[in-house]
C-alpha cells in the first residue's frame, strides 16, 4: 500500500521533477507577452492567446504537442495545412478599405520600396549561415505581415515558426516606435514639412468591384505559388466592395476572424517550447527581423525621396515609410511626423494609400519570392 | 546553388518581381479609373 501512495506521489511531483531551465524561461515568456498584451495594448488579440499557448506547452508531460495532444491538434488543422493564415487574411480583405490607394495608385510603389528589407535580410541570414528556405523564412519578417509569415514558415520552416511570428507580431505593434527617428534620420526638417494636396474622391464602385478580380488575375498569373495568399485578401475585399453579401463580410470580419485568431494564436504559442526555442538561434532571428522591419523603413523613406525628386517636389517622402504591412498603424506613424512639423499638413490619406499598399506588396513579394524559389526548383 | 547566387538571385529576381507587379498593378489601377469614372450622382464614400 506505501508503494502505492508513494507511486500516486510520484506522479504528482513528476511534472516539477522534468521541469527543465528551457520550460521555466519560456514560461517566462510567455507571461512577459501576456503582460505587454494586457497591460501595454501591444497587439493583444495575438499576443495574449500566443503568450498563454506558450505556457501551456512548456508544462512537461502535458503532452499537448504529442500525437492527438490538445494543441497538436488544432496545429495540424489549421497551420500544417496554411488554413488559419488564408482565413485570417479573407477578413483582413473584407476589414481593408483599398479606396487611398487606388485614389493615388502611385502608392502602389512606395508599398513594393516597403518590401526591400525582406530581401536584404534574407541576403544577411544567408551569410550568417542559414540554410536557403530558413534565410527565406527569416526575411518574410520583414512584410510585417503576421499572417504571410505564418504562411511562409509552416510550409518551408515549421521549426522557426514560433521565433518569426512572435517577431513579426512584436515589432508589428512596436511600429510607432521603430519608425520616427529613422524617418527624421532621412529626412530633411525642409522635406517633413511639405504639404501634399489631397484630391476629390475619385474611385467608382465599379473601380472598387473590378479591384480585388484584376489584382487576383494579374498577381496570381505572376506568382501563382503565392495565389491563396492574394486571392484570399482580394476575396474578403471583393465580398465587402461588392455590398451583396453582408452575411459573409460580416462573418469574415468578426466571426470567423475571431475564432481563427483564437486558434492561430493559441498554435503558434504552441510551437515556443523551451527545449526548442531557448537558443542563441532565436536571439538572431528576432534581431534580424527586427533588422528587416527597420529596413523596409529605411528603404520606404528613400523611395519617397525620390518620388519627391519626380514629381518636382510634390510628394512628401514621410509617405514612404507607410509602405509596409501594419495598417493603419505605420499611416498613422506619418501622419503624427507630418503634423509635427507642419501644423497645416494632413499626410494621412497619402499615407493610407502607401500602407494599403504596403498591405499588398508583402504579400506580392511573398506570392514573387515563393514562385521564383518554385522556379529555382528549391521547392 | 550557392547561397550568395540563391541570395542575389533573390535580391533581383524577387524585389525586380515585386516592384514590377506593382508598377503594373498601378498602371492598371489608374486605366481602370479613366474608363469607370466616378458618375455624376454616384455616392461618394
Amino acid at each position: 500500500m506505501f508503494e502505492a501512495i508513494a507511486s500516486g506521489l510520484a506522479g504528482l511531483t513528476a511534472g516539477f521533477l522534468n521541469l527543465q531551465w528551457s520550460n521555466v524561461v519560456m514560461i517566462g515568456i510567455g507571461c512577459l507577452l501576456l503582460y505587454l498584451g494586457i497591460r501595454k495594448d501591444f497587439e493583444p488579440l495575438l499576443l495574449v492567446p500566443i503568450g498563454f499557448g506558450a505556457i501551456m506547452v512548456n508544462i512537461p508531460l502535458a503532452d499537448l504537442m504529442e500525437a492527438h495532444g490538445f494543441l497538436k491538434t488544432i496545429y495540424d488543422f489549421g497551420i500544417i495545412t496554411e488554413l488559419f493564415p488564408l482565413l485570417i487574411f479573407i477578413g483582413i480583405g473584407a476589414m481593408t478599405d483599398f479606396g487611398p490607394v487606388l485614389e493615388n495608385p502611385y502608392t502602389f510603389l512606395l508599398g513594393a520600396a516597403g518590401q526591400f528589407g525582406i530581401f536584404l535580410t534574407l541576403l544577411l541570414a544567408l551569410a550568417l549561415g542559414f540554410d536557403k528556405l530558413d534565410a527565406v523564412t527569416i526575411g518574410i519578417i520583414g512584410a510585417c505581415d503576421g499572417p504571410t509569415v505564418i504562411y511562409v514558415a509552416s510550409q518551408y520552416a515549421p521549426h522557426l515558426l514560433g521565433a518569426v511570428s512572435v517577431a513579426a507580431y512584436s515589432y508589428m505593434s512596436l511600429v510607432p516606435v521603430l519608425q520616427p527617428p529613422i524617418m527624421k534620420v532621412l529626412t530633411t526638417e525642409k522635406e517633413r514639412r511639405i504639404i501634399m494636396k489631397t484630391h476629390k474622391r475619385s474611385v467608382s464602385k465599379t473601380t472598387r468591384i473590378l479591384f480585388p478580380i484584376i489584382i487576383t488575375v494579374v498577381g496570381g498569373l505572376i506568382a501563382p505559388k503565392g495565389l491563396p495568399l492574394l486571392g484570399t485578401i482580394m476575396l474578403g475585399n471583393l465580398m465587402k466592395e461588392s455590398g451583396v453579401v453582408p452575411r459573409l463580410t460580416n462573418a469574415s470580419q468578426n466571426e470567423i476572424a475571431n475564432i481563427v485568431t483564437l486558434l492561430l494564436g493559441i498554435s503558434v504559442g504552441a510551437t515556443m517550447s523551451g527545449p526548442q526555442f531557448v537558443k542563441p538561434q532565436t536571439l538572431i532571428i528576432l534581431s534580424l527581423g527586427l533588422l528587416a522591419i527597420c529596413l523596409d523603413t529605411v528603404c520606404g523613406v528613400l523611395f519617397g525621396k525620390v518620388l519627391k525628386v519626380l514629381t518636382g517636389g510634390k510628394v512628401n517622402p514621410l509617405i514612404g515609410a507607410a509602405g509596409i504591412s501594419a495598417f493603419p498603424m505605420s499611416a498613422r506613424v506619418v501622419q503624427k511626423e507630418g503634423f509635427k512639423y507642419n501644423k497645416r499638413n494632413y499626410l494621412l490619406m497619402h499615407a493610407m494609400g502607401a500602407n494599403a499598399g504596403g498591405q499588398i506588396g508583402s504579400v506580392m513579394a511573398a506570392a514573387v519570392m515563393l514562385s521564383v524559389l518554385k522556379g529555382m526548383g528549391i521547392i | 546553388m550557392d547561397n550568395w547566387t540563391f541570395g542575389l538571385s533573390m535580391l533581383i529576381v524577387g524585389m525586380g518581381g515585386t516592384l514590377l507587379t506593382l508598377l503594373l498593378m498601378s498602371v492598371l489601377m489608374a486605366i481602370l479609373k479613366k474608363i469607370f469614372p466616378v458618375k455624376e450622382g454616384e455616392e461618394e464614400r
